[in-house]
């Protein structure tokens, strides 16, 4: 599960994670369930439709599989199992029923999320699991817990019936060693403490925390013992001037100026990341770390392949076994 | 091909002028709507309107700064302005605006029999739409009231910058009760048409969800919808009067972003949408941009670095300052792309302040620098850019 507050690139991290888990000769798939084409978007790809399909391969070998659950179409496939509705379902669909049966019961909606991918980490080929690893883009962290809460959305339905049976096996799945959820989080205030916050939270629900993974981390030029003083504004204008010099670079004043500005918004930057960052170790002690650096010229599916090696590099794929 | 140059929001203009009676800053989540909202407002106040400014679930640094309280559900009036201008901030609590609105279209016992539904407790607190629903209906509720000249609204934290002006309708529609009653009797609602067209297949429907959802649910969802119908005239009614509200000629749209493509997608989407509709766009903030302060190319710096040799500040000057330079190049590539695809736009860049924002000053700060955004990169002529 890869989760995160909105805005810190959740989808870009699941969609690395999943490159990377695949890396080797392995098959994963990626998951997102909450109908917005993120997948396609950071792969660059036409709409995905509701069914598992091919979309990279991983480095060294290997192939990432894709599917963006469509949740009306989930649950009108789960009542044709066991109702006949034949032609009925679209037009049921199109009167709005099915978008009113998972508004009236918001939980029904993350049931039925859970449980397609409970069937997609169960599914067995020969004898052997189809999908080595299950990266699912799960909602953000505000909506995270309840999402997992699986015993208490099947409290709000019916005691019996279909769903209700499956879901146990879903809850079975989410509390076992083999789900393991991931935050995505940058070096700033508000993520940050949404972080700590979901941390706690997701051990109160007896939940397992992965890896926290820091996004976009940028990097820090100046040296350590400038950072305080330049972020107050003290950078020695003259020592860059000659150093530049140097360097064969003569530039004039209100270039040195420029320069000089510059580089007091770096150190204020390089020094509230370091808070932020001071603030979540000192948070998740406990909990694992990986990096994302910020790339400059933005993610393109380059980008991403870079990204997933970063990971591989912090030992994704070699520690990380086969979990959603 | 050269790059598109988009026109010039001039803020100021917006606020100043007295027939600008409402501002909505509107754009996806996390792009920093919140914080745009109230610069905007200060800068109105101090400049001489009387203004209310409401937040949706503001950082809590800019919260204390405005003196907001999260209970109180009403404006209060915000210490330490300069001028002869006067503003109010609040923050939205959608539940007691829910609340209120109940009992303001109920008698006192119809009120509390449908506040204590459990269907209500979830409508009110967790149906996706009722943050957006009830912060058009607090727009509507502050601006009949007629204390202020200018009314500052930020929008909910959605994905989509659209799902604020979706969401009343949405749930408008599912309010009104046809379904629920669809679902509860089959046999009787929704007239004979309707049947034929599903047929037995509704009935096999209904029965299904009413497997999975439980007998209870529907009995207090049928339950709810009974109390609620004769109020729902009414509410529909102010929903309608709010979508007025954002088309009438003292609206001004500002649409935020950060220079990500995800953001500026949004932005796009809602641009086209407002047209579409008729509402008046002001323009789009492009916010946190990094602009370059110094002439010299990112080449020249990285080059250069190399040969600083002993010097480390004058290489970590030029490596700092070449990262600068690509993450610019960025976000004025996404920028005219923007631009070339919407030529009429005007738009505003706001340089990123670096650090939180804590204090009135950093709003004033981001206020100037709005005022100030329609220029293109503030400090350095285009035509210096590389040296």
């Amino acid at each position: 599960m890869v989760s995160g507050k909105g805005g810190t690139g959740k989808t870009t991290a699941a969609a690395a994670l999943a490159l990377a888990l695949a890396s080797g000769g392995r098959r994963t798939l990626l998951v997102e369930v909450e109908g917005r084409q993120g997948i396609a978007q950071v792969f660059d790809t036409a709409p995905l439709p509701y069914e598992e399909r091919r979309i990279a391969v991983a480095p060294g070998g290997g192939e990432v599989r894709a599917l963006a659950v469509d949740v009306e179409a989930a649950l009108l496939e789960y009542f044709e199992m066991f109702y006949r509705l034949g032609m009925a379902g679209r037009t049921l669909r199109r009167m709005g029923a099915i978008e009113f049966a998972t508004t009236l019961a918001p939980g029904l909606r993350d049931v039925l999320l859970t449980g397609k991918v409970k069937e997609c980490v169960s599914r067995t080929e020969k004898g052997r699991p189809v999908y080595d690893a299950v990266v699912l883009d799960a909602p953000p962290t505000g909506r995270l817990v309840t999402f997992l809460d699986v015993t208490k959305a099947m409290s709000e339905l019916a005691r019996t019936g279909p769903i209700h049976n499956q879901a146990e096996g879903v809850v079975g799945l989410l509390h076992s060693p083999r789900t393991a959820v991931h935050l995505v989080t940058l070096l700033e205030d508000l993520p940050v403490t949404e972080t700590l916050e979901t941390v706690r939270e997701l051990a109160g629900a007896d939940l397992r925390v992965g890896a926290v993974i820091v996004n976009r981390v940028r990097e820090q030029w100046l040296p350590d013992r400038s950072v305080a003083p330049a972020a107050n504004g003290r950078v020695d204008a003259s020592r860059v001037r000659a150093g530049l010099a140097s360097a064969g670079l003569d530039l004039p004043p209100d270039v040195i100026d420029g320069l000089v500005a510059e580089t007091v918004e770096h150190a204020v930057r390089v020094a509230s990341d370091s808070a932020a960052a001071a603030r979540l170790e000192a948070g998740t002690r406990d909990v694992a770390r990986l990096e994302l650096p910020q790339l400059l010229g933005g993610v393109d599916l380059g980008a991403l392949y870079e990204l997933a090696e970063t990971l591989i590099a912090q030992g994704v794929g070699t520690t990380v076994g086969a979990s959603a | 091909m050269s790059p598109a140059k988009p026109r010039a929001l001039d803020v100021d203009a917006v606020i100043d002028d007295p027939a600008t009676k409402i501002i909505v800053c509107c754009g996806s989540g996390g792009v920093g709507k919140t914080t745009t909202s109230a610069a905007l407002a200060l800068r109105a106040a101090e400049r001489g309107r009387k203004v209310v400014v409401l937040t949706i679930d503001p950082a809590k640094r800019l919260a204390q700064a405005l003196g907001l309280d999260a209970l109180s559900n009403e404006p209060g009036s915000v210490p330490g302005l300069a001028g002869d201008g006067e503003l109010e901030a609040m923050m939205l609590d959608m539940r007691r605006t829910f609340d209120d609105m109940v009992h303001a279209h109920s008698s006192p016992d119809r009120a509390s029999t449908i506040i204590a539904n459990p269907f209500y407790q979830t409508i009110s607190s967790s149906f996706s739409g009722t943050q957006e629903y009830m912060a058009m209906e607090k727009l509507g509720q502050l601006t009949a009231r007629g204390r202020w000249d200018l009314v500052v609204v930020d929008t909910p934290p959605s994905r989509s910058a659209l799902d604020f002006l979706d969401a009343p309708q949405r749930m408008s529609n599912f309010l009104d009760g046809r379904m629920i009653r669809l679902l509860s009797s089959p046999a009787r609602a929704g007239g004979k048409g309707l049947r034929k067209i599903v047929g037995a297949g509704f009935q096999l429907f209904a029965r299904a969800v009413s497997t999975i959802l439980g007998g209870q649910l529907l009995a207090d969802a049928s339950a709810f919808v009974q109390a609620f119908d004769t109020m729902f005239g009414g509410f529909r009614e102010r929903a309608t009067k709010t979508y007025d509200l954002l088309r009438s000629p003292g609206t001004a749209f500002v649409v935020v972003a950060a220079p990500e493509p995800d953001a500026l997608r949004e932005a796009a989407y809602f641009v086209d949408r407002l047209s579409g509709e008729d509402m008046p766009l002001a323009g789009l903030v492009l916010n946190r941009t990094h602009p370059v302060l110094a002439p010299l190319s990112a080449a020249k710096a990285r080059h250069a670095a190399e040969n600083a040799g002993s010097s480390r500040l004058a290489a970590a000057v030029l490596r700092l300052h070449a990262d600068r330079v690509d993450l610019a190049d960025r976000e004025e590539r996404l920028l005219s792309r923007f631009v070339g695809a919407h030529p009429d736009v005007p738009v505003a860049r706001v340089p990123a302040v670096a650090g939180d924002i804590a204090d009135l000053d950093g709003l004033r700060e981001v206020g100037e620098r709005l005022a100030n955004g329609g220029e293109s990169t503030p400090t350095v002529p285009a035509k210096v850019h590389h040296l």
